[in-house]
């Protein structure tokens, strides 16, 4: 086990290398300076000329990327150009951001989509199973940017249930500690604010957690329906066993392994997908950060974040393939 | 009848009486927390080191000038400095600080300490000219050191600049928030990191920074022009404009700017929000490049000037809070040119000039559309996509391109774009900061190239005589008007929306003011 | 025609399943509206009167005006051109580019197939609209550059399903004895390993080609697909935000296009699913 986990981290060496090669020549090739943007109409060929010499943009690309990949082997990402601030400082002070919506969304569409599933496996064929399939397929095909321009319409604006956007609201007395704002309300133990984050979670969290919350549903549902066909549980019933002993004990434990798989698929998308919503949102998230430094061309910022990105998605990843163990002793690791 | 009109009178007196007292009688209150909502976050604190609005905004309220804009306007009013001389030259510039002036760290703030920050902006090898590029110093004053070629301190309140040649807008250029006077202790405590940890003289004192979110300032009890009515003020960053304008319409942010122009109506309805007009100092333009064909012909320029109906575009996509432009620079600059005969809305004359230019039949091109909303243009692709109708009407066919900002920026700057939407926010009230900086042959980006004009703006510059320089920037506009570099446009008058409890809160055409003498009715 | 052919057993199978037929009749009409656009259309999709801006639906516009005072519906109705074509021609390229790199690896194996398929696997680590905002950066926000990144997002799951399905067959009797009887790499490649990942490959296809029209919407709402005033779904979206309060329609109707289109797809593909592979997750 412990030398599978060291085999999987270093096979990562490779894939870190290849994600920072390819962010450093995309980001490189767009037209476009940060002194151009940061400017505005500002900019002159002079100032953006001194920006861009300071900056040492005017050095040739491989020494440039031999500067960038030096600091990231003592692990330092570097400044970002707009803020000044260490890149590392900006991805930590906003991961917390997306990852609790990550988290809400993940849990939502857990919580809704598993116990969907078995129930539309064990009545297969009845109208909750046709609906609940329907409604998943549509979620699956919605533009989640549209969902959530919708949540904000209906439940925003016209119902007046939920805050539009952002994390928090001003009023609210809140000093964040690991910036996971339900997490951190928790620990002291203020009810105010947690409600508050609460509530500011709610339409983002839903909104994000619509598709994979159809995608798990739509799983549990076929791998539930896969195992109740096999024999160790035709057997269980001819034992006598009660039809909800038999589905939550044997047949859930052996359809989890597929399902445990599209969460942790669904959870590495969403950190990354977060994207669109975190925009719609006001949410101050990574996402939203990273498309924004692209267009603000703020290198060290997009390299230091999409290497980060890949590097929590290939993490869950594995985290998920280690997680079989522990559900299913049958599977070994070598 | 005299009864009537007894009973009128009466009424009527009543009537004016109770509106003084709600519109006039009433003292400002102090106290409360007013929070501001915006499109983004600032870049940094240090004023010399950023370029955007945004941090402007903020810190207008921690930084005090040596002089400042007279609130609504771009007259120059005292500050920092009590009062002023200039030489007969024009060249040495005498200033006189009050003596109770403080920075909220508590030094004093005098003659010395105005040094010390003309140095360090002005000296590439100042210990502490550190942590960017000090770009708005270079920009106004030629470079580094540039026209100032000495400050002295001639005693412990006065200070006193020598240029090496006449600057005609230099007042005004002090005035501009970039050349805020900072605390030397904090500049050289924190080094790099001063813009995180601003130290000024003005009515507010920094509180916190929470970067993306939020900047949080709180009364300076001991301003020297007395403390400000609010406790506190909070900067929220929100992007989106719907989403900015549904917090305030959620209550949960007393003030926006960046209304979006589909949101005036409904402001102007309801009852719980106002809607004030920030005084036009813009341009929004459309223009075209020379090095590109047709638009090297001057006929090709003068018919799309008659092809595009202005008032059109501001009916539909300024909610009519804009003028049309007939000028490169707005009217409420001195210097404008208001005898000039705008291009009138005529598709047929356009047609005509087409034709005689040789395109009865027509021609493609390119029409750059910017990506982002901007003061003078709130609505790029709609307003893009409207010119697109309008030319299409004279037989033109635009296809319309676009990038990311940054991009678009740099390729227009390039001279890449063939037509290109874009514009212009005053600095400082100059006309200068309008004509020479967008259409001189060294600034212009539509290869534009008149060496008649040049000479002209040049002179300009020189003269330190209002009323020649007026005279000559009028012949400027004559000269424009006749090239037909661009399509001018509109000058708009931003909208602000806010609660009718904020009280005297006036908007300055330069696009940010002190929030010293607004107060909330609580 | 012989009856035993394992396409003609598909096409039976897929006849009797409802969800499949749902979905090549969602995409007929998509089609057929597609192809009849100018003759269904009650306006023209460009035509704008900017003095009938935000139009409540009515009877003269049955789903109302959008910013530029034009008619929704028409632009609805030839919007479905263009998603159709999103969708066609970024998974035919991911298409194309994927089953080559796929047969190649997985024919070859060695050096070629860790090479390629590192790469695959570097470019599923990136966030897939973070990678696809950055190629549409460079290019320049134009409709073709949109679906060019979709397609490259796309190319490496072709590629992993191609290879997989190669690797598992090359070592086969069959493919050993074609080799004996001379036929080169590149008639085995055509003649029997292609084949043989049919089945998985259509219905990734078609799957594919609903995540394409989503992922189009997704970049022309965010100003990177189509430029106006091309009536593209996702980008009437985009300019719908700053209306939300005063003309809701403008964002309705065409993110309910988006789920119609996308719809077939997905319904298509698990009927294929269904009929083509039984085995097949049905995820």
């Amino acid at each position: 086990m412990f030398n599978y986990i060291i085999k999987r981290i270093v096979a990562l060496i490779p894939i870190i290398i290849g994600v920072s090669i390819i962010v450093f020549l995309l980001i490189h090739l767009i037209p476009g300076d940060p002194a151009q943007t940061m400017l505005g109409e500002r900019a002159t060929e002079e100032t953006v000329q001194r920006l861009r010499e300071q900056m040492g943009l005017n050095d040739p690309l491989y020494a440039q990327f031999g500067r960038f990949f030096k600091n990231l082997l003592r692990g330092d990402l570097g400044r970002s150009i707009t803020s000044n601030n260490p890149v590392a400082v900006e991805i930590s002070q906003r991961f917390p951001a997306t990852l609790e919506l990550s988290i809400f969304a993940i849990v939502f569409a857990v919580l809704v989509g598993v116990p969907a599933g078995i129930l539309a496996a064990t009545k297969q064929n009845s109208w909750f199973d046709n609906l609940s399939m329907l409604v998943a397929l549509i979620g699956v095909s919605m533009p989640i940017f549209w969902l959530g321009l919708m949540f904000i319409w209906l439940f925003a604006v016209t119902l007046g249930w939920f805050p539009p956007s952002s994390r928090m609201s001003v009023g609210v007395v809140f000093e964040p500690i690991t910036n996971l704002y339900l997490l951190d309300s928790i620990i002291q133990l203020n009810y105010l604010a947690f409600i508050d984050a609460l509530r500011h979670l709610v339409l983002p969290g839903i909104a994000l957690g619509t598709i994979p919350m159809a995608i798990i549903a739509r799983m549990t549902r076929s791998s539930m329906l896969e195992v109740l066909k096999q024999d160790y549980i035709r057997t269980a019933y001819a034992k006598g066993l009660v039809k909800r002993v038999v589905v939550y004990k044997h047949a859930l434990k052996n359809a989890m392994v597929p399902i445990i798989t599209v969460v942790g698929l669904q959870f590495g998308v969403l950190l990354g997908g977060a994207v669109l919503t975190e925009t719609i949102f006001s949410w101050p998230g990574l996402g939203k950060y990273l498309v924004d430094a692209i267009y603000a061309r703020d290198f060290p910022v997009v390299q230091g974040g999409i290497l980060f990105f890949a590097i929590v998605f290939v993490l869950v990843n594995l985290v998920v393939d280690l997680s079989y163990a522990t559900i299913d002793p049958r599977i070994q690791y070598n | 009848m005299i009864k009537r009109s007894l009973v009128m009178f009466v009424i009527l007196s009543m009537l004016i009486v109770g509106l003084s007292i709600g519109a006039y009688a009433q003292d400002p209150e102090y106290g409360g927390t007013f929070v501001f909502g915006r499109g983004g976050d600032s870049v940094g604190l240090d004023p010399i080191q950023v370029t955007d609005g945004e941090s402007f905004k903020v810190t207008q309220q921690i930084y005090d000038n040596l002089v400042q804009y007279e609130p609504g306007t771009t007259d120059v009013i005292p500050a920092l400095a009590k009062e002023w001389d200039v030489s007969e030259d024009g060249k040495t510039w005498t200033f006189y600080l009050r003596e109770n002036a403080m920075f909220h760290d508590g030094n004093p703030v005098n003659a010395e300490a105005v040094k010390w920050n003309f140095d360090r902006w002005r000296f590439e090898d100042h210990e502490y000219h550190i942590g960017g590029e000090f770009i708005y110093y270079g920009y106004m004053f030629g470079g580094f050191p540039g026209v100032i070629e000495e400050v002295n301190v001639v005693d412990e309140y006065t200070v006193e600049f020598v240029l090496n040649k006449t600057q005609a807008p230099f007042l005004n250029n002090l005035a501009m928030v970039p050349f805020g006077i900072s605390s030397p202790v904090a500049v050289k405590k924190w080094g790099e990191d001063y813009f995180k940890h601003p130290v000024g003289s003005g009515a507010f004192k920094f509180v916190e920074w929470q970067e993306g979110n939020r900047v949080v300032v709180e009364a300076n009890e001991d301003y020297w022009g007395g403390r400000p009515y609010l406790d506190k003020v909070v900067f929220r960053s929100i992007p989106d404009n719907a989403a900015r304008f549904m917090e305030l319409q959620a209550g949960t942010i007393d003030m926006m700017d960046g209304v979006s122009p589909e949101d005036v109506e409904s402001i102007k309805t309801a009852e719980d929000l106002n809607l004030l007009l920030r005084p036009s100092m813009n341009v929004g333009y459309f223009a075209m490049n020379f090095s590109m064909p047709p638009f090297d012909d001057p006929l090709v320029r003068k018919a799309f000037n008659h092809a595009i109906n202005k008032e059109a575009l501001i009916g539909a996509f300024y909610a009519g809070l804009a003028e049309p432009a007939k000028n490169p620079m707005p009217p409420s600059i001195w210097g404008y040119n208001d005898a000039i005969e705008p291009y009138e809305y005529n598709p047929e004359k356009a047609k005509e000039l087409l034709a005689e230019a040789g395109y009865e039949d027509g021609f493609e091109f390119d029409l750059w559309y910017m990506p982002v909303p901007r003061p003078y243009m709130p609505q790029g692709k709609f307003i893009a996509q409207a010119i697109q109708n309008f030319l299409s009407q004279v037989g033109v066919t635009a296809n319309l391109v676009s990038y990311d900002w940054g991009t678009y920026l740099d390729k227009t700057r390039n001279e890449e774009a063939q037509t290109y939407l874009l514009g212009w926010t005053g600095d400082n009230g100059d006309p200068d900061n309008f004509l020479y900086v967008l259409l001189d042959k060294t600034n212009s980006d539509n290869a534009y190239e008149s060496e008649e004009l040049h000479e002209v703006l040049v002179e300009a510059q020189r003269t330190i005589d209002k009323d020649k320089r007026i005279e000559l920037y009028k012949e400027a506009q004559e000269i424009i008007h006749e090239d037909a570099p661009w399509v001018p446009l509109v000058h708009s008058t931003p909208p602000l929306a806010l609660k009718p409890m904020v009280k005297n809160y006036i908007p300055n055409p330069t696009s940010t003011e002190k929030f010293k003498d607004v107060w909330l009715d609580q | 025609m012989n009856l035993n052919n394992p396409w003609f057993e598909a096409w039976k199978r897929l006849r009797k399943s409802k969800i499949g037929l749902a979905g090549i009749a969602i995409i007929f009409i998509l089609v057929a509206v597609a192809i009849f656009a100018p003759l269904i259309a009650p306006y023209s999709p460009i035509e704008q009167d900017i003095m009938s801006r935000y139009q409540a639906p009515s009877q003269r516009h049955l789903l109302g005006t959008d910013e530029m005072g034009r008619d929704i519906l028409s632009r609805i109705i030839y919007g479905s051109r263009i998603s159709l074509q999103v969708g066609l021609f970024s998974i035919g390229l991911a298409l194309v580019i994927g089953v080559t790199l796929g047969l190649i690896a997985g024919y070859y194996g060695g050096y070629l197939d860790m090479i390629i398929m590192r790469i695959m696997d570097i470019m599923l680590a990136f966030p897939s609209v973070l990678l696809a905002i950055a190629i549409v950066a460079i290019l320049g926000p134009q409709l073709k550059n949109a679906m060019l990144a979709i397609g490259i997002i796309n190319i490496p799951r072709f590629a992993r399903i191609i290879r997989s399905s190669t690797i598992t067959i090359k070592e086969d009797e069959f493919i050993s004895a074609a080799r004996v009887l001379g036929a080169g790499d590149f008639r085995i490649i055509l003649k029997h390993l292609l084949p043989n990942a049919m089945a998985p490959l259509i219905v990734q296809t078609t799957l594919s080609i609903a995540t394409a029209i989503l992922e189009a919407a997704a970049l022309s709402f965010l100003g990177l697909g189509a430029q106006p005033p091309t009536p593209e779904w996702g980008a009437m979206l985009s300019d719908a935000r700053s209306s939300l309060q005063k003309a809701p329609w403008v964002m309705t109707f065409p993110g309910m296009a988006i789920i119609f289109g996308v719809l077939g797809f997905n319904l298509l593909g698990d009927g294929l699913r269904d009929a083509l592979d039984p085995k097949m997750k049905n995820v």
